[in-house]
């Protein structure tokens, strides 16, 4: 098993009332200081050398724009440091926005420079962008998916094929691609790919043999997407392993069950809490032509009753997936998602202190629907064994230390999953035969005899 | 008076390789309307007046839900181009031609390119110009519901407005609604809703028949673009409404038809 250290670099000086009356993105700049930026930015770099000293496989980080929950506004820049101050981690970055970089040769680059300067140590992986990105970068969310797989199939040529070339595409046009930057690791570094249960993501991962890595999601929803990824797989011809997926879980650990919760809950004002609703209004969230029509379907039916409209941020996210009986499985699973993000921000007063009662109050459903573990080492080791035993992924994440979260009360965490959870969680794995992409190949195993693939994750585990 | 839908007929017309819906009504001497940004509304008073004279005929933009889109066009000079193919395929020229919003900046795209396809032009809070003062109105940083509402001055002062919009929104209406959104980002993201360079593109539709109508309080595209049609535009008239928001044909409707009629003639 590979297994990384994650937080989101909240900008931690951020008025927990201005995140409830707006949402994370959308808080006008003027509560931004970049002196209190200067401290954190390079107290999460210093974080990750202390993940590396304490034995973590990798460390990951993501981008976001215009928001306090993720000072990550060029991840390609931090990944740079990292990979000079760092020795032996892997540089895991999950992932790149494409559609809304703009110029997928200049990224190429950027990936080789970072993956020569760490000596081979890069993992890069892609994404779309949330919603509000489009906005805070100007990419025509229109074009989003075209820009996406355009610009992902320029990156992979432009690091593998002998230039100079030519390019003429649709959105992308270079009349000379022979970048003197290339990568170390042959033919390019590992490409993981992140997401919130997208169906179509998912089957595009299968397709080009990608780890699909599941952030935090739902468990019954992340196994019905795993057999998703295993049914496009078997079309390709392989068999799907632990090595295809990766998942991130939420872990906060103190020497109390009490202190570790006190700490977890104001994960709630941080992290994905109870779900991106609190990452941005609806508006934002679902820009026009970024979703495909499946999709879309899925958003009219949270919006197109007024009344269902209404009410707290966390409306018709307490699910783990719609009810509906006779939806199949990628509905469930991009509408839970939908019910979960779309959070129906009413337009009307904010009553702060109502909103953040109700969200605090909501944490121990979370943690009942463990998307967020918390306690000793004691209590959380067997709900990890849980997580492993259901989804059987070959990488895993410990995400945690967002939110309002101290400095001190940060680097414990870390040091107590580093010394007394990582170990078992890594005979765990062992015990489970969760292989890493690093052991297996992706895309490596062959179908059985029968031809029909055999299922990586289970539900059964939760039953028992 | 063709009054009720089963005197509106519907075809497709096959335009390059796109299959184009075309919606039509009345009988005469044919009126091409262009829609706007949020789709055809369908029958309205004023269209229903209308057809006692003319045939009206209405092209559903390609990729706005019903017409597939055509991955070539990309912008609204794209979709104007289209159009005239459909155009000189179908309609001898001149054809009169009344746009609203989005609808009415494809009209103007079309009479910067060729004068010549059009008699009469109506243009209808067009986009496509930047208003001197105040911006268009960002409606992708609204869900569809925010923006209908947007469009008109008092929604519920237009009986008209109830009747397309009122109630629930339904499902069906809000992903038509998407659809419509969608295309209109692949076509005018950036700029948004307007090309810089038509000011000076319709120089040469000088002397083309040309009315401009504007509600005074259009909260979309502000109204003080209208003096920069009539300046772009050598001959254009400008009629404002007064109470009006962006939709004057439904919120100023028996004004709309007088000046529609009493503008087009025979």
């Amino acid at each position: 098993m590979h297994i990384m250290y994650f937080t989101e670099r909240p900008y931690r000086a951020v008025s927990n009332d201005e995140v409830i009356k707006n949402g994370f993105f959308g808080i006008p700049n003027k509560h931004f200081d970049p002196a209190k930026g200067a401290v954190l930015l390079n107290e999460y770099l210093d974080e990750k050398i202390l993940a590396e000293e304490l034995g973590f496989d990798g460390v990951m980080l993501n981008e976001h724009h215009d928001t306090a929950f993720c000072m990550g506004s060029v991840m390609n820049v931090e990944a740079s440091i990292l990979a000079r101050i760092t020795k032996r981690v892997r540089i895991i970055l999950l992932g790149n926005p494409l559609p809304v970089v703009g110029n997928p040769l200049r990224m190429a680059e950027e990936l080789a420079m970072i993956d020569m300067i760490s000596h081979g140590r890069l993992v890069t992986g892609w994404v779309r962008g949330a919603g509000s990105e489009q906005f805070a970068t100007n990419a025509n969310p229109g074009y989003n998916r075209e820009y996406f797989n355009e610009a992902h199939d320029l990156v992979v040529q432009a690091w593998t094929r002998p230039g100079p070339w030519r390019y003429e595409g649709k959105h992308f046009h270079y009349r000379f691609v022979d970048p003197w930057a290339l990568p170390l690791q042959k033919p390019h570094p590992p490409i993981w790919i992140p997401g919130l249960l997208s169906p179509e993501t998912v089957v595009w991962c299968a397709q080009h043999r990608y780890p699909y890595i599941a952030l935090a999601t739902f468990l019954e929803p992340t196994v019905e997407l795993w057999n998703i990824y295993r049914d496009a797989a078997a079309k390709e011809g392989y068999q799907v392993g632990p090595e295809n997926f990766g998942y991130l879980q939420k872990v906060f650990v103190a020497e109390t069950d009490e202190k570790a919760r006190e700490l977890a809950k104001w994960d709630m004002f941080g992290g994905a809490g109870i779900g991106y609703s609190l990452f941005g209004k609806p508006q934002w969230m679902f820009p026009p032509g970024y979703n495909s029509k499946d999709a879309t379907r899925r958003v009219a039916r949270q919006f197109s009753d007024p009344a269902a409209a209404k009410g707290s941020p966390f409306a018709g996210g307490n699910g783990p997936a719609s009810d509906k009986k006779d939806s199949t499985a990628e509905e469930r699973i991009a509408q839970s998602q939908i019910d979960v993000r779309a959070g129906a921000w009413s337009d009307d007063h904010v009553d702060i202190e109502a909103t953040r009662k109700q969200i605090l109050d909501a944490f121990p459903q979370v943690e009942r629907a463990m998307q967020v573990i918390c306690g000793t080492p004691k209590t959380v080791i067997p709900k990890i064994r849980k997580v492993l035993e259901v989804l059987r992924p070959g990488i895993f994440g410990f995400w945690q230390n967002d939110g309002p979260i101290s400095s001190e009360a940060r680097t414990q965490n870390i040091r107590m999953i580093a010394e007394e959870v990582m170990p078992a969680t890594r005979e765990i794995a062992k015990e489970l035969g969760l292989v890493s992409p690093f052991e297996v190949k992706p895309g490596s195993r062959k179908l059985p005899a029968s031809g029909i693939p055999e299922s990586v994750g289970s539900l059964a585990p939760l039953g028992s | 008076m063709p009054d009720g839908a089963n005197q509106w007929r519907e075809e497709t017309v096959r335009v390059d390789d796109t299959g184009l819906i075309v919606v039509t009504a009345g009988a005469g001497r044919p009126l091409l309307v262009l829609h706007d940004e949020l789709g055809n509304p369908g029958a309205l008073k004023w269209n229903r007046a209308i057809a006692a004279r003319r045939t009206i005929i209405t092209p559903l933009h390609p990729g706005f839900g019903r017409t597939p889109r055509a991955d070539w066009i990309c912008s609204i000079r794209d979709l104007a181009a289209f159009y005239a193919r459909y155009l000189n395929e179908n309609h001898p020229a001149p054809i009169d031609v009344i746009g609203f919003s989005l609808g009415g900046w494809i009209a103007a795209e079309m009479a910067a390119c060729n004068p010549g396809q059009f008699r009469k032009m109506i243009l209808v809070a067009p986009a496509g110009i930047r208003p001197p003062q105040g911006e268009i109105l960002d409606f992708f940083q609204m869900m569809a519901p925010q923006q209908v509402l947007a469009s008109v001055r008092d929604p519920a002062g237009t009986p008209e407005f109830a009747e397309l919009y009122g109630g629930p929104m339904a499902p069906a209406q809000f992903e038509s609604f998407e659809d419509a959104r969608a295309q209109t980002a692949r076509l005018a993201w950036t700029p948004f809703m307007h090309n810089p360079a038509l000011p000076h593109l319709l120089g040469v539709a000088a002397g083309l028949p040309t009315l401009v109508m504007w509600g005074r309080q259009d909260g979309v595209v502000p109204p003080s673009a209208a003096e920069r049609w009539r300046a772009a535009i050598s001959g254009a008239r400008v009629v404002m409404f007064d109470a009006c928001g962006h939709r004057p044909e439904i919120e100023r409707s028996a004004d709309f038809i007088r000046e529609t009629e009493a503008f087009l003639g025979d």
